[in-house]
């Protein structure tokens, strides 16, 4: 063994005690500035939560009426709501979701039961993840080249096209990671009754993965739900009651856009009501879904 | 130095009759623990722990899983601290403090107290920077006096010779028992008085478990060493004095030549002759 | 299964083989489908645009990209200065963003109350499920007019008449400009940088930070010397990721940037970015003009800008993504 055994007394500079001391104390002073940072930092993003749900609160309440669900919006000053935008903003979210689920759950299952480390795999995981966070206009300007120009018009369908595609890479990246979750054991235990894959997956493994993937689908609406830029140059706006979606669609986000930015002081009441609402909506999907997932866990 | 062949003596002669190399004369206390209880929330995991850790020798705990060994290795450089809802009552004076009193200075006590654990921790540095992260908490070294404190931990970890060359380059890149070397190395260049091992060599090959069992027995000339293992052997090769817990107390503690001979309690005799554990 | 089948079982069951198999290979190829699809989408996505905007490149060349004129009656158009607005916003809001992120996320790692990490951490979560738009009326009409009034002139007094950097923060004080966009995206992107700092802060084994407090570590001493190091990758991955989001928001920045086509040396001075301006000026334009052939362009520019940022956050993620 080849153990130095020579090497003897510590070098160095003997310990003094006071010097380690007062070092000592340096540390813990920029230990605890840096602690005093971070609260305040954290602090600071908690302060911005609360202004904004403060404003909203108290703005949109106070333009908060019957009437609002009641009445199609208006010219101002007489008296309008925002019925057609809220039934608009449903409808198109609605559908959205209904065509980009699917799509969505299959590429995730591709992913997480066909695709484990295969090339292509890679590949759709990447581009999807890209779509996750790709600027949301550019969906619509996508859908305006693919759909408006050549129907002639803006249109309903546009608008959930739009929303659809950014629907998909949600729903991608929930259905593969809640399938990632489930124990091969599992697998093997269906595959091994002689059971074909495809039941396997159908009747179990989504089966086990419901909770996670209805979570990804809230999220998803939730997450089209406030979009407008996507909305602007597909559904539009209408300023009366349609629920035709050849026709040009209503949605509370492109209309509390429009309100918000006008001078009349009616309008950007209604705008507030319809930001308090989109917001308490969105917030309770994100809210409703995690509490999915928690109880499932 | 006939480490090796002493070693393997004692690793040939199995249970029972396993014979200790050490000397059964102990020294004066360095740690001395009085009425210790240790809670995890509610739950008493140590029951009024009471004994002393000699002076520069090497003190093994030994017992089955859960039995509170390594908990009791954490109450003495305080790292349960770190988790909410763990505390410790009682005494462990050390250099006539405290160590478990809330007034402990904890970045002092760990100077003092060093820690290696089950699995090696290189952090992602490099072998150099590895080993001066510790040194330049507590001290402020010139260059030159950094470079020689470098090169002592490191020969005094018996891994000088392999490392030299390559000071600059990552740490991760070492193979599991140098890594381990490499932790023994940066808690030596702290200067600690104690060092604390938990299962040092749970995770190494037999090679580097007994690289790193003669390291621990050329340590004591200079450290105060505590160590926990579940290997019996291993305790009998490197302890002066063995304790051995079970349920949360402590059973029995006796020099380790006395412990392994001729245990004085039944569960002692039990547990070492491997009929639980 | 195709061994099963050859094996000749008893009939029956190799009808119900079959279907199986059947039912197997649409599946299959169902799913596989749907992932070409969702290839095919974004290469429709990058293509369209290119097609659209064509027009602008061949009209204006490599120009379009510098040139700074957006002259409708003139019809000559450039993207030079809403690819600065959208660059510079971006990189103001990550500045001011990552410290208040990265305080965040040691807060929710190592210094919050056990019981407090859950609520404060979702609480951070929701910051960033709120809608682009309403971070733009909020700002607009709340954050706009307290800056104007209590900050901005303060700032452009003391700043503002310092050497060099002077410049940057003169000007009247409307509240509204470049600043303004940056600060409120470092607000819309913070919760995005912060979460994903705190996932990847957690993933250290305790057992390194352990090494490191037993060394007599501060907290603060493990963070430095410790887990940022072991997260230093995965770290600029998300930040990348909150820049990639800033480069492309639309709605809070339209609100807040003051909408002007000009690149002004005060921070303060109103700009535009690629989305803001393509959100302003799309209902103006008439089909087929050059004007939405130019604003397409534009969408091209963005995308292939983001596309960048957002490929090297996921190629720094993939370690954290593997899990």
């Amino acid at each position: 063994m080849s153990l130095s055994l020579t090497a003897g007394a510590v070098p160095g500079p003997r310990k003094d005690p006071s010097v380690a001391a007062a070092l000592g104390r340096r540390r813990k002073r920029v230990n605890l500035i840096v602690k005093v940072l971070c609260v305040a930092a954290t602090l600071i993003g908690l302060a911005f939560l609360a202004s904004i749900l403060v404003t909203l609160t108290y703005r949109g309440f106070e333009a908060m009426s019957l009437r609002v669900f009641t009445h199609v919006t208006a010219a101002p000053g007489s008296d309008g709501g925002l019925l057609n935008a809220i039934v608009g903003s449903l409808i198109q979210a609605t559908l959205g979701t209904m065509i980009g689920t699917p799509i969505g759950m299959l590429v995730g299952t591709y992913l997480a039961e066909y695709a484990r480390g295969s090339k292509l795999g890679n590949l759709v995981r990447f581009v999807s993840d890209i779509l996750l966070s790709a600027p949301s206009i550019l969906i619509g300007l996508f859908v305006y080249t693919i759909i408006v120009l050549p129907m002639g018009g803006f249109s309903g369908w546009a608008g959930v096209v739009a929303l659809a595609i950014i629907v998909i890479p949600v729903v991608v990246r929930t259905t593969e990671d809640m399938l990632t979750l489930i124990p091969n054991t599992l697998r093997e235990a269906v595959m091994g009754l002689g059971a074909p894959k495809w039941k396997m997956i159908v009747f179990v493994c989504w089966k086990s993965a419901r909770a996670g993937i209805i979570t990804g689908v809230l999220l998803a609406v939730a997450r089209v739900a406030g979009e407008t830029a996507p909305l602007l140059f597909t559904s539009l706006g209408n300023n009366t009651w349609s629920t035709d979606l050849m026709k040009p669609m209503s949605s509370l986000p492109v209309t509390i856009y429009a309100f918000a930015a006008s001078p009349f002081e009616d309008w950007i009441a209604l705008a507030w009501a319809g930001a308090l609402l989109i917001t308490l909506g969105v917030l309770g999907l994100n809210i409703l879904a995690r509490t999915l997932l928690r109880n499932r866990t | 130095m006939s480490t090796t062949t002493d070693t393997q003596a004692a690793a040939t002669q199995g249970f029972g009759g396993v014979q200790a190399r050490s000397e059964a004369v102990l020294n004066a206390p360095r740690i001395a623990i009085r009425n210790l209880d240790f809670f995890y929330g509610d739950n008493r995991a140590l029951k009024a722990i009471d004994f002393d850790i000699p002076d520069r020798q090497v003190t093994g705990m030994i017992g089955p899983s859960g039995c509170g060994k390594s908990t009791l290795l954490r109450v003495l450089n305080r790292m349960y601290s770190l988790y909410p809802g763990q505390r410790a009552t009682g005494e462990a004076m050390l250099d006539g403090m405290n160590i478990v009193a809330p007034d402990c200075d904890l970045n002092a006590l760990r100077a003092k107290v060093g820690m290696v654990f089950q699995k090696p921790t290189p952090f992602p540095m490099t072998i150099y920077e590895n080993i001066a992260f510790g040194v330049r908490l507590h001290e402020k070294l010139s260059k030159a006096q950094m470079d020689e404190r470098v090169e002592w931990a490191l020969t005094r970890a018996a891994i000088w010779e392999e490392v030299k060359d390559r000071l600059d380059t990552s740490a991760l890149g070492l193979s599991g028992g140098q890594q381990q070397r490499l932790c023994i190395a940066r808690t030596i260049a702290v200067r600690p008085e104690v060092i604390l091992f938990d299962e040092p060599t749970s995770a190494l090959d037999p090679i580097s478990t007994l690289k790193i069992e003669e390291l621990i027995d050329e340590l004591k000339r200079d450290f105060t060493i505590v160590i926990v293992t579940h290997n019996m052997q291993q305790a009998a090769r490197c302890a002066d004095q063995v304790a051995f817990f079970y349920l949360g107390e402590l059973i029995e503690v006796a020099p380790a030549a006395q412990m392994f001979t001729a245990p004085k309690h039944a569960k002692t005799q039990e547990y070492i002759t491997g009929r639980f554990g | 299964m195709s061994q099963a089948a050859t094996a000749s079982p008893p009939a029956p069951e190799r009808v119900a083989r079959r279907a199986g198999n059947l039912g197997d290979i649409a599946f299959e190829w169902a799913c596989k489908g749907a992932g070409i699809f969702v290839l095919l989408l974004l290469g429709a996505i990058i293509v369209e645009l290119f097609i659209a905007g064509w027009p602008a490149f061949r009209a204006f060349g490599v120009g379009f990209l510098t040139s700074t004129d957006w002259d409708p009656v003139q019809e000559v158009f450039g993207a030079g200065v809403s690819i600065y607005g959208t660059v510079v916003t971006a990189v103001l809001a990550i500045v001011l963003a990552v410290p208040l992120a990265f305080g965040a996320a040691f807060y929710l790692t190592e210094l919050a109350p056990v019981w407090l990490r859950r609520p404060v951490g979702t609480a951070i979560e929701l910051l960033a499920a709120v809608p682009s738009i309403i971070y733009g009326m909020w700002g607009f009409f709340v954050i706009v007019p307290f800056f104007a009034q209590n900050i901005q002139p303060f700032l452009i007094d003391t700043l503002g008449e310092l050497p060099f950097i002077g410049a940057l923060f003169q000007g009247p004080p409307f509240g509204t400009g470049i600043f303004m966009a940056a600060f409120i995206l470092a607000i819309m992107i913070l919760p995005f940088i912060a979460a994903t700092m705190r996932d990847v802060f957690e993933q250290v084994p305790p057992v390194y930070k352990e090494s490191a407090y037993g060394l007599g570590a501060t907290t603060w001493e493990v963070m430095k010397g410790v887990v940022i190091p072991y997260t230093r990758v995965s770290v600029v991955g998300g930040i990348m990721l909150g820049l990639g989001r800033a480069l492309g928001e639309t709605m809070a920045v339209t609100f807040v940037i003051g909408n002007a086509n000009r690149i002004s040396t005060s921070l303060f001075g109103p700009g535009n970015t690629i989305a803001s301006l393509i959100a302003l000026e799309f209902g103006e334009s008439e089909i087929g003009s050059l004007k939405l052939a130019s604003l397409l362009a534009l969408g091209f520019i963005l995308f292939f800008l983001s596309f960048i940022v957002l490929a090297t956050s996921r190629y720094l993620l993939r370690s954290r993504l593997k899990g």
